[in-house]
């Protein structure tokens, strides 16, 4: 044991040598050796220290199955944090962990430097772990099942966060918001300027108008479609309590933290498979390490039939950019100035810059899809069946799957639809429609947060749709 | 510790055996997947699967309640992009939809489309132990003369008297060795009558407890695969019920239309015959058997007669005098009813009338009151006994 420790050292050593090498970035690394139930744990929660639900359970229960049952395994897991923690599978063989070391060392170089992952909160073990206690104290006061039933409903409204980058005017969500609000209060008591210079007759107006707003007729709550679900109520429901705040906000933050993962799914591990192969293909092997490793790196990287591999799509992907900036054709060296040799340095520019709707967007080349074969499905009657090879479609049709880590887009239309409170949520439909069955059983959750009539407009077979559920009954409403 | 120049790393193993938060949330995913059965006993219990079984194997249960619902997009309503081996090509089907198949949640990549629909293993038992909690067996009585049955005997007491077949060696010596002990001259020799201890035995008496189920059924032209699956639905729980509360349980099955005789189970669930219903005749064919077989005295008996309520309007009264003769010599009497189209019964018409407390009576509309019937005949009393 304590020489099989000594090994893994030694080798660590070497793949983080080889890894500086290359230019790798990534923090100082914890490597952790767990047995299969805990990294299962792990893999089900997001993270060792997060708060306990019966959803969890759940998961960690089907996976730890699929395991009990040798059909998926997981190698490792690892942590968006500084110092960054790794978790192997305990009984991986050296060769399986040299893989994995080089792999997570890549996820973490990835991390540390991907635009997306800049704001995210390197020390969320921490952050996450005083979050499991803090709820598990109002579990103490208000009992487990008050605590359930929220979280429950918290959790139904979770991928409808903002991650926003770019805070416009450097204001935090809700002064913007109240700013707004008061800019559009005051723009409908201006007379509208009939020449250039009357608005500088209602400068007094501007400054004095404290009298009531007149019924507007669009919505100035919120003051522009609202995308963050969970901001908007946890500030603006009447019928939270502090606690109930407390907890909304914290699962956001949660959100917020994993949201960088769901958007650059393919991109990272792609990165992460490119760099585990170069990695590997430095070391000295032994004849039976080159085969196990070969056997390992094909079951990670293998395409699969029907859904698609992120880890094969990606690493191809990256595979195909670092070819075509070493080796221009002519055509790209005359239009875009490319010079050859540039492969690297493209490939380290993309995995700082991009995600995966704009990596599939810009990098799905026509080539790309004709020799991965991609094709886009759908059903057709009772038959799922291909539909089209066309490679735009398969493009535009992979970067749409992606949008908003491949959730339904909703905004917050009106948080007080005609003066009652009532709370108007709008899907920005794209051509998919929502799931009726899972629409009507969130909206009473939904409901359970906003304390008051929730309704949801949609479109359903081309025509607009309006689900209400008013804490007793659900409504539907087709408008044509 | 290991360091490269530039970045550092640890690697540790640690003692991970108090981490259990996984199989802390598991249970609690478990019960609430319990809480949920108990909400949908109605539907279960008459799933077919469980009817049917022979009782001893898990069955699957549909959940429809313990998915987390939140917005997600018609997985089947959806396009999505898929990756061939090298030749596929437009209208290639690559799968079809099981008709169960439901659409999957969230996440886009399965390995099939849309396969994740829930469902929860449950064994019978534990079926039973949620459903039977609930129930409770009303007028239970006392047969004074039961049938002692000596089961089996233990021994467990030591005496000086007793046969020389269970005479407990080690005992007579440490008697053998006291006693010369005592007199000076230790060790074991000249073992005497007074030295001897033998072993004896007491009897392991448990009280003989047995019960019959009367099963009466009407199999006339008018009562359908609906009516019997309901009356068989109600029998399989009441009989697996009265098993735990007695020792022998023994069925009695009994079909009638104008005239009654006792068949096979099988027979009893499968066979249907046609023709008008004369109820009375099975009453006095149950009276005959319980005369015959099952002397009150020493069983508690069950009859039961399902129904679709149609009888012979002139025999009407012949059955409710029947029914008070069997209920002199039963624990209760159930009459269930199925009656689907709420139609008028001359049967009940009748039996409303009879004031007995022992005369219990249920119409069953739809399948889940299999349910509520059996939480109506065996409902928990509160206060005393009957």
């Amino acid at each position: 044991m304590g020489s099989e420790m000594e090994q893994l050292e030694k080798s660590i050593n070497e793949i983080m040598e080889i890894a500086d090498g290359f230019g790798l970035d990534y923090y100082p690394m914890r490597y952790e050796i767990c047995p299969a139930d805990i990294i299962y744990t792990f893999g089900a929660y997001g993270m060792p220290t997060r708060f306990s639900h019966w959803s969890f359970g759940k998961t960690f229960n089907k996976m730890k199955l699929q395991y009990d049952f040798g059909l998926s395994k997981i190698y490792e897991l690892v942590i968006n944090s500084n110092p960054c923690y790794a978790f192997l599978l305990d009984g991986n063989s050296l060769i399986q962990n040299k893989l994995i070391v080089a792999h997570v060392l890549a996820h973490c170089d990835f991390f540390k430097n991907n635009a997306r992952f800049a704001a995210t909160n390197r020390n969320m073990v921490e952050s996450m772990s005083a979050t499991a206690e803090r709820i598990s104290q109002y579990e103490l006061i208000h009992g487990t099942d008050a605590v359930e039933t929220f979280v429950d409903a918290v959790l139904s409204i979770q991928e409808h966060v903002d991650p926003q980058l770019i805070k416009p005017r450097r204001l935090d969500k809700k002064r913007y918001t109240e700013e707004k609000i008061r800019e559009l209060k005051e723009g409908l008591h201006t007379i509208r300027p009939s020449t250039p210079y009357d608005d500088l007759w209602s400068i007094d107006q501007l400054t004095s108008s404290a009298g009531p707003a007149e019924p507007a007729r669009l919505p100035i709550f919120p003051p522009e479609p609202e995308k963050d679900l969970v901001w908007f109520i946890q500030e603006y429901s009447e019928t939270l309590e502090d606690w109930q705040r407390d907890i909304m906000s914290m699962l956001r933050e949660e959100m917020l933290y994993f949201w960088p993962q769901m958007e650059t799914k393919i991109m990272n591990e792609g990165w992460a498979s490119y760099w585990h192969q170069r990695i590997i293909r430095e070391l000295d092997l032994t004849g039976e390490e080159t085969i196990e490793f070969a056997k390992l790196n094909s079951s990670v990287v293998q395409p699969s039939t029907q859904s698609l591999n992120p880890y094969y799509l990606g690493l191809k992907i990256f595979e195909d950019i670092e070819r075509r900036w070493d080796q221009p054709t002519k055509e790209e060296q005359e239009r875009f100035g490319r010079k050859p040799g540039k492969g690297r340095e493209k490939i380290f520019e993309v995995r700082e810059l991009d995600s995966d709707i704009s990596f599939i967007r810009s990098y799905l080349t026509k080539d790309l899809t004709r020799d991965l074969d991609l094709y886009v499905f759908q059903k057709q009657g009772p038959e799922w069946k291909i539909t089209d090879k066309s490679w735009e479609n398969i493009r535009d049709q992979l970067a749409l799957s992606r949008v908003n880590g491949g959730a339904p887009y909703i905004v917050v239309q009106d948080g007080d639809y005609q003066r009652s409170g009532e709370l108007v949520l709008r899907h920005e439909y794209e051509g998919i429609e929502l799931d009726l069955k899972y629409l009507e059983r969130t909206l009473p959750h939904v409901y359970r947060l906003w304390g008051k009539t929730v309704h949801l407009e949609t479109v359903i077979e081309d025509k607009k749709a309006i689900f209400s559920y008013d804490g007793q009954k659900h409504y539907r409403k087709f408008v044509s | 510790m290991p360091s490269s120049d530039k970045s550092l790393f640890i690697v540790s193993k640690e003692d991970w055996s108090l981490h259990r938060k996984g199989y802390q949330d598991q249970q609690r995913h478990e019960k609430k997947v319990k809480e949920i059965i108990k909400q949908n006993l109605p539907d279960f219990i008459t799933e077919e699967s469980i009817i049917m079984s022979d009782g001893k194997q898990i069955i699957k249960v549909p959940l429809r309640n313990l998915e987390e619902y939140r917005f997600v997009h018609n997985y089947q309503k959806q396009k999505h992009v898929g990756q061939g081996d090298g030749d596929s090509q437009v209208g290639d089907v690559l799968g079809q939809d099981s008709p169960k198949q439901q659409a999957g949640s969230g996440e886009g990549a399965g390995d099939q489309p849309g396969v994740d629909f829930m469902e929860a293993e449950i064994s019978i038992e534990e079926l039973e132990d949620i459903l039977f909690s609930e129930l409770e067996l009303p007028f239970m009585e006392d047969k004074d003369n039961d049938h002692i049955e000596i089961s089996d005997i233990r021994f467990n007491d030591i005496r000086k008297k007793g046969i020389m077949s269970n005479i407990d060696k080690k005992r007579t010596i440490l008697e053998n060795l006291r006693r010369n002990s005592t007199s000076g001259k230790p060790g074991i020799h000249g073992i005497s009558p007074d030295d001897l201890r033998y072993k004896t035995w007491e009897d392991i008496v448990v009280p003989h407890s047995n019960a019959v189920i009367i099963a009466m059924m009407d199999t006339s032209g008018s009562m359908g695969t609906f009516e019997k699956y309901c009356a068989r639905s109600f029998f399989f729980w009441m009989t697996r019920f009265l098993r735990r509360q007695y020792e022998k349980v023994e069925i009695v099955f009994i079909a009638h239309h104008t005239e009654a005789k006792e068949v096979s189970e099988e027979d009893f669930f499968t066979r249907g015959e046609s023709g008008g219903t004369i109820c009375s005749s099975a009453y006095m064919k149950a009276l005959e058997i319980i005369d015959s077989r099952y002397p009150p005295a020493s069983y508690n008996i069950y009859p039961f007669h399902f129904s679709d309520g149609d009888n012979l309007t002139s025999d009407n009264e012949r059955c409710v005098k029947l029914i008070g003769e069997l209920l002199d010599r039963s624990n209760m009497f159930g009459y269930g009813e199925v009656n689907q189209y709420n139609r008028g019964s001359t049967l009940m018409s009748a039996y409303k009338n009879i004031s007995k407390e022992r005369f219990l009576h249920f119409i069953i509309k739809e399948k889940g009151a299999v349910y509520q019937a059996l939480k109506s005949f065996f409902h928990k009393q509160e206060g005393g006994l009957a």
